[in-house]
């Protein structure tokens, strides 16, 4: 049997060992009646026939390498130094348990360390966790911690915010004595002011924002700081974390807390995870954020040593009095996370962010220019942006197809008011002959 | 010297103008960052060459306990062997570049693996449907209770406001009863460390929304009152939960399911060997019997025809729990585990991981109290209170472990075992290995007993020793900006 080292004399000795004669003296507990359960399942395999069977699944699939992919929408397909999978691949970090025996993670928890060290810096706060499951429920635990901070019922959540992020922040806070309200956009994307205005009141314990926001729109959120804290609300913002290293950081606006999706940041689509949600606040916040925290201290020694800090925020600690039941997070992701942003470096991460930005920018010219298509050209942008077709989008899809091209995300799905407008994605993996060729195919639509 | 001297962060190895990659140098058009939307704070990202950024991670893993370099002994964790194969599935392109939009016709392979996945771990626990988007246990246990709730809720019961944990519950049944707004109320153990059933009796009623429940439990001895209990609690109205930490001895020798619960969690990252990645990510796919299915997470996978299609969404929806589809990579894993382990396997799992840990209960019953002294399943508790009285705490077992080459077994849990030292060797384990544990035991419990200040100020031969977790906690430098000022103000005190 693979992976079992126990062969059958050798069972026999522990039995022995043990004292008993078998299996069925050491089970006497169960029931009889629950024992040997009838299952539907199919025998075991070899490793070459699983292998096998692993490729042929693979190979009905059509990947973003079959296709030339303008998929975006929360989901961004990036370069990621090859580095980086050579990193995570190492065992030691890979297999390794949840550092709670620092003298035996110092590997994890400095590189922990590293990655809140590297947030706080990206998104210009002071203090990051170390990951939560993905963007949305960062976003939720966000909520949570502004309920609580302000002892206020009511989160109030742009639509511009993307559209599974609201809707867990829903799930997590349905029944509950709270309540989550939208404020919109206006007809060029951006969030609305005035609905905005109408909707901040003394109910209100936080404001979501994303920027760039679900239609790429880089937000302006000058004053939006101000208003809020003076409504004694917190501001919550979310979004792409490269952009952050052109366009302003959440700290930079004033934001109280930045919780999002960390994807972008080294690992693959993957169909949707494993990705990493990110998690920084201020100073004045770090008692109340939730999940696992790395701190730097001193060892019986007097030498620097990294350990898990700030437990008594924990489940594991405080039980039925925690702020939040977290507990396995993404950790590897954030060991990628921290790779990617350590192969990139000071430079890199802005070329990263610059890139996007030019790429999109070269894309919507193209699309621009086709006749029938229409997209907003003075919005600012970083790597997606929303085109308004004149056909529907299930016949440009079917005729992109042919092209082996996806074209993009229909918004009418999550946005019924939307119809026939997509949102389209050109991140740095996109060269100019990839963008020539879907123009070009649009064109024929 | 095999681990490396230079302990300093990637922001103090940094040089300004060192890089590793290279980006396109091309621009396309003419873009340009408005004033108003720029950053303008510089960016203190370290600036390394790329042989000294590996070095750096190398050597940074060097620093690690794992299960490929270590046998970890850690109750309730499951620390079995994470199979390459696994791996090398996880890694391939024709998995990782499919994104998580695509139509369901791209992604036959995808959705053929998730449904497959599914059906198997119905089959395994006994349940009639899974939803595969939980990314951890806790985040299983929070979608598990919201379902309990919802199910409360359409039957317009709403006076359901406690949910029941045994006092021998992991941490998260309490914290995430608590975030789903119940009222905790902890059940009594007795001697035997079940669930004491008199103490059951007295908490149960018509405002019991569920009870939680770990079985085999954290003590590693199974509810053999399981069908009294999972009577009990239905005939109140109540549902019963099944957290699934502990699964690894039942496989194919006894299901959830069967037992009477309605709702299951399962730790993809525990029982079916996906890595633990230094904390995550792992997966805790949830299960529900048919009275539950209206109120289930979306998307869930469905089989139509030769195809598998995203189902509709449930009428009653609890709506959803995490953006797209749940921990992909983990759960492929998963399923690649299940194919090689196969339904005959099942049983040999179940069977190592009982025969391990009973073998190490036996060999160490003598050198330190059991807590529940019988056989045991996946699991077992020895309860240091006698070393206590020499000043040596279970944490310092656990520590001086590390010199002998082992990691900790889980310390000073469960909570109603005093100095619990919490050991679950699984299946993957030889003989060999564990008798090289059970030495390494004795040779501690002499220590204690002959120079017990050893054991107390251990290890000595980690990189560190006994890190400074109070400090850490009153002081918290938790960024490279925060040790910065720190050693600012250090240094402006010396030459003060």
């Amino acid at each position: 049997m693979p992976y079992i080292p126990l062969t059958g004399p050798e069972k026999r000795g522990l039995l022995r060992e043990i004292g008993v004669s078998s299996l069925d003296d050491l089970i006497r507990a169960i029931p009889s009646a629950l024992r040997g359960p009838e299952m539907s399942l199919p025998e075991g395999m070899s490793e070459p026939e699983v292998q096998r069977l692993v490729r042929d699944l693979g190979a009905l699939n059509t990947s973003g390498l079959d296709f030339l992919s303008f998929l975006g929408a929360g989901s961004y397909d990036h370069f990621i130094p090859s580095a980086v999978q050579e990193v995570i691949s190492r065992q030691e970090f890979s297999t390794a348990y949840t550092p709670y025996q620092p003298e035996a993670s110092q590997g994890t928890l400095q590189a922990i360390f590293e990655y809140q060290s590297l947030m706080a810096e990206l998104t210009g706060l002071a203090a990051s966790n170390a990951s939560h499951y993905d963007g949305a429920t960062s976003l939720a635990e966000a909520a949570l911690v502004a309920l609580r901070h302000t002892e206020r019922p009511k989160i109030l959540i742009a639509r511009s915010v993307h559209p599974h992020h609201r809707e867990v922040i829903r799930t997590y806070l349905a029944e509950s004595t709270c309540r989550v309200e939208e404020f919109g956009f206006t007809a060029g994307g951006g969030f609305d002011r005035q609905s905005l205005a109408a909707k901040l009141d003394a109910d209100t314990a936080g404001v979501i924002f994303q920027t760039p926001n679900f239609f790429g729109i880089v937000e302006d959120l000058a004053g939006i700081a101000d208003q809020v804290h003076a409504n004694k609300s917190l501001l919550i913002l979310s979004g792409h974390p490269a952009s952050f290293a052109l366009f302003r950081s959440p700290g930079e606006w004033g934001a109280d807390i930045a919780a999002g999706e960390g994807q972008p940041l080294g690992m693959p689509v993957s169909f949707g995870g494993p990705y990493l949600g990110y998690f920084v606040t201020t100073q004045a916040l770090l008692r109340r954020m939730p999940g696992r925290i790395a701190g730097a201290t001193e060892d019986a020694d007097g030498k620097r040593a990294f350990c898990l800090t700030l437990q008594a925020r924990e489940q594991h600690i405080r039980r039925e009095r925690a702020g939040s039941n977290i507990c396995s997070n993404q950790a590897l992701c954030a060991l990628a996370a921290c790779a990617y942003m350590t192969f990139l470096g000071r430079q890199g991460m802005r070329e990263v962010a610059e890139l996007n930005l030019d790429r999109a920018t070269y894309l919507r010219e193209k699309i621009a220019g086709i006749k029938g298509f229409e997209v907003a050209v003075s919005q600012p942008i970083f790597n997606e942006f929303v085109v308004k077709s004149p056909v529907p989008f299930a016949q440009i899809e079917k005729k992109l197809a042919a092209e082996r091209i996806f074209p993009g995300v229909a918004l009418e799905t999550y946005y019924p008011e939307l119809r026939n407008r997509f949102l389209v994605c050109a991140t740095e993996t996109k060269t100019r002959e990839d963008i020539d060729r879907f123009a070009e195919a649009l064109a024929k639509c | 010297m095999l681990i490396s001297r230079d302990d300093r962060l990637s922001f103090e190895k940094s040089n300004p103008g060192r890089r590793c990659v290279t980006m396109p140098k091309e621009r396309l058009a003419k873009a340009s960052v408005p004033a108003g939307l720029a950053r303008r704070d510089p960016l203190l990202f370290p600036e390394l060459a790329e042989l000294d950024a590996i070095r750096h991670f190398i050597n940074l893993s060097r620093k690690n306990f794992s299960v490929d370099t270590h046998f970890y002994p850690l109750g309730s964790c499951t620390m079995k062997y994470n199979p390459k194969i696994n791996e090398w599935a996880a890694r391939r392109e024709k998995f990782t570049a499919l994104h998580p939009l695509q139509k369901p016709e791209t992604v036959q392979g995808m959705m053929r693996m998730l449904a497959e996945l599914e059906d198997g771990l119905r089959e395994i626990t006994g349940m009639d449907r899974f939803t595969l988007q939980p990314a951890a246990g806790a985040h299983g246990e929070l979608t598990g209770l919201m379902l309990v709730r919802a199910y409360h809720a359409s039957r317009g019961d709403s006076k359901r406001m406690k949910v029941l944990v045994p006092d021998s519950s992991h941490g998260t049944n309490p914290a995430t009863a608590a975030l789903v707004g119940y009222r905790v109320i902890e059940v009594k153990s007795n001697a035997r460390g079940r669930v004491d059933l008199e103490s059951l009796k007295a908490v149960l009623d018509d405002h019991v929304a569920c009870l939680m429940l770990t079985n085999p439990n954290t003590l590693g001895v199974f509810e053999e009152n399981i069908l009294e209990i999972a009577r009990l609690v239905h005939e109140k109205g109540g549902l019963l939960y099944y957290d699934g930490a502990n699964l690894n001895p039942l496989l194919g020798i006894a299901r959830p399911g069967d037992m009477g619960f309605d709702i299951v969690h399962v730790n993809l990252h525990k029982t079916f060997s996906t890595p633990h990645g230094g904390g995550g990510p792992g997966a805790g796919p949830v299960g529900v019997k048919k009275h539950l299915v209206p109120f289930m997470p979306y998307p869930l996978v469905e089989k139509k025809g030769d195809g598998v299609q995203w189902a509709p969404k449930p009428q009653r929806s609890i709506g959803r729990v995490k953006s797209f589809h749940g921990n992909i990579g983990v759960l492929l894993r998963a399923y690649v585990y299940l194919k090689m382990i196969g339904r005959d396997g099942l049983l040999r799992v179940s069977e190592g991981a009982i025969l391990n840990a009973n073998y190490l209960r036996e060999k160490l019953r003598t050198v330190f109290p059991v807590a529940v002294d019988e056989p045991c399943l996946h699991e077992f508790v020895l309860s240091l209170k006698q070393a206590a009285a020499k000043g040596v705490h279970a944490g310092d077992v656990g520590k001086r472990l590390l010199d002998f080459g082992f990691h900790a077994p889980t310390v000073h849990f469960p909570l109603v075992v005093s100095e619990a030292l919490m050991i679950e060797p699984t299946e993957t384990e030889s003989r060999e290995t564990m008798d090289l544990f059970i030495e390494a035991m004795k040779r501690i419990a002499f220590e204690i007993e002959t120079e017990p200040a050893k054991v107390k100020n251990a290890p000595y031969t980690l990189p560190v020793r006994r890190p400074n977790d109070v400090l850490a906690a009153r002081k918290p430098i938790l960024t490279y900006r925060d040790l910065l000022r720190e050693e600012a103000v250090a240094a402006e005190a010396r030459v003060g």
